[in-house]
């Protein structure tokens, strides 16, 4: 017999939902945290706005994941925070994990596994920029670690690149505090954040957006002294012309996430090219089986309310799962998606209530998602718009389109002309 | 004629807003949220904000907490220097209040946060 029934790693906001879930469906459950308290991200997200989805109210990071962390409390759920997984590896009656604390190491088994180990910020040094190493560049997320939990401010004057959301969170909640913001840098022709994050936060407060711009360069020896700017063309080559030099403390980045997947990797789990997480049926069961992933680690969300949906499939199916045989057919998707999740449908399991997740490449305007099964239209909507930061969510039922494990099962979006 | 976009969700409606009358002709809205929205920032646009409090609290130097209710745009920054000036020295919880009546706009400063009530060294500690 198995320590526990379901191993959830990872006890932020899908890993939170996907605990209790399996609870509420009677598995034995142990959450592994490496941080010292539950809640990961949403611990420093203490702007407002989530959970309007899920609760109809406008919450701050705190107040939404806590609900969940009460809810825990009250269940037999183990937790085990400050504890790293440090390998996992498949046994006969499931997986063993093996844990280190700060009562040593120990390993601990389970029937299925939970991945929700949400995703990482991309730092300064993948996106190219020239220059010295002075103290001073953050990204978005250790910016507002700084402020919001530590209490201390980062910068006084600085400069963003990227206009990812928590970019512009930060532009606001640094100017709140007295910091002067000169600019957001974006090298794409569009945003990447919410078109409400650009209006609320950089709008409201006359932060100026630079868009097709970007770092060239940064000076300083000790400390940031100032950055380069430069605009850039179609290929996102920098206009040496365009050059521009500003004085500033600090260079804050928020150019994208990537979901943290290398334990799973380590188990042998595909990962989508596009999503940067794993392969997955509509249970969330990635293509080992009995090996679930949820939230940031599956794909990059932007609301949380989406991540404790995902976690609450994952738990769900995490503690129902026996290794019963599978039938799985792949979901493909035409070049007009950045991505959809999950990518392949097991015609064994229920999906009279599949949820999908996508995101357009481009912004486009009136548009037509068509699903095709071997050709032939079964079902279609039609959308308004497609932005790729905002990220749409349907649930379909999959049973009634006649699919077999011969179909051909695609998704395609056509802009209405 | 003005064009906005709703910050009331995600979904982020452009919305174009025009004077009639006396009255105002929202479109572009797909729910009422975005109509009242519109109105509001055409007459007395208001905002939520988000921020921290000092504690005396040496595992928890800050507490995050937010206004109860959105606030005239323009005081902003008079509901910050009032944030501001506040050292918390009791272990208050979540939904707890910070200020009353702020700046008697009628809303409270609430805190967002059980931090204090869990019994942990958290940040300073872990981080050392």
């Amino acid at each position: 017999m198995t320590d526990v029934d379901v191993i959830v790693i990872g006890g932020g906001p899908a890993g939170l939902a996907a605990a209790a879930e399996a609870d509420e469906n009677g598995a034995r459950v142990l959450i592994v945290e490496r941080e010292e308290r539950l809640g990961g991200m949403l611990k420093q997200c203490i702007h407002d706005g989530f959970g309007l989805r899920r609760f109809g109210e406008r919450l701050a990071g705190p107040e939404y994941v806590e609900r969940f962390m009460d809810k825990i409390a009250q269940t037999d759920i183990q937790v085990q925070c400050q504890t790293f997984v440090t390998r996992a590896e498949k046994t006969d009656e499931g997986f063993a994990v093996t844990l280190v604390s700060r009562d040593g190491l120990k390993t601990v088994t389970g029937k299925s596994l939970v991945l929700a180990t949400g995703c990482r910020e991309r730092s300064a040094k993948q996106v190219f920029i020239h220059g010295t190493r002075p103290a001073g560049v953050f990204t978005a997320g250790t910016a507002q670690h700084f402020t919001n939990r530590l209490g201390v401010m980062p910068t006084k004057k600085c400069v963003i690149l990227g206009s990812g959301d928590i970019g512009l969170i930060m532009a606001r909640r640094l100017t709140l505090e007295g910091a002067q913001v000169l600019g957001v840098y974006e090298i794409n022709p569009t945003p990447s954040g919410l078109t409400r994050n650009i209006h609320q936060c950089l709008t409201d407060y006359d932060i100026p957006l630079h868009l097709s711009h970007t770092v060239t360069r940064v000076f300083g020896n000790d400390r940031l002294e100032a950055v380069e700017v430069c605009a850039v063309d179609e290929s996102y080559k920098p206009i040496p012309e365009t050059a521009e030099r500003i004085e500033c403390d600090a260079l804050i980045v928020s150019v994208g996430l990537i979901p943290e997947n290398e334990l799973a990797q380590s188990l042998g789990v595909e990962l989508d090219r596009h999503t940067g997480g794993p392969v997955c049926d509509a249970q969330l069961m990635t293509k080992v089986p009995g090996i679930f992933s949820c939230g940031n680690a599956l794909h990059v969300n932007d609301l949380v309310d989406f991540v404790s949906e995902s976690g609450e499939e994952a738990g769900r199916n995490a503690a129902a799962y026996c290794a019963a045989e599978q039938n799985r057919v792949d979901i493909n998707i035409g070049d007009e998606f950045l991505y959809l999740v999950p990518q392949q449908l097991d015609l064994n399991a229920d999906n009279s209530k599949a949820v999908f997740y996508f995101r357009s490449k481009k912004v486009v305007d009136k548009s037509t998602l068509r699903l095709k099964v071997s050709g032939e239209e079964v079902w279609k909507k039609t959308y308004p718009f497609l932005r790729p930061p905002e990220m749409q969510q349907l649930t379909l039922d999959m049973t009634k389109f006649g699919i077999d494990e011969n179909s051909d099962v695609r998704f395609e979006i056509e802009v209405v002309k | 004629m003005k064009q906005l976009v709703c910050i009331g969700c995600p979904r982020g409606c452009r919305l174009t807003v025009e004077e009639k009358d006396g009255e105002y002709i929202v479109t572009g809205n797909t729910c009422p949220r975005g109509k009242a929205f519109a109105i509001s920032e055409m007459t007395a646009p208001k905002r939520t904000i988000c921020s921290t409090v000092k504690t005396v609290f040496a595992g928890c130097p800050v507490l995050p907490v937010r206004v109860s209710d959105d606030i005239p745009k323009e005081k902003i920054f008079d509901v910050m220097r009032e944030i501001n000036a506040v050292t918390l020295r009791e272990r208050i919880g979540r939904g707890d209040v910070v200020i009353e009546n702020v700046l008697g706009l009628g809303v409270d400063v609430i805190s967002t946060s059980d931090l204090l009530k869990q019994n942990i060294n958290a940040v300073s500690e872990g981080a050392k």
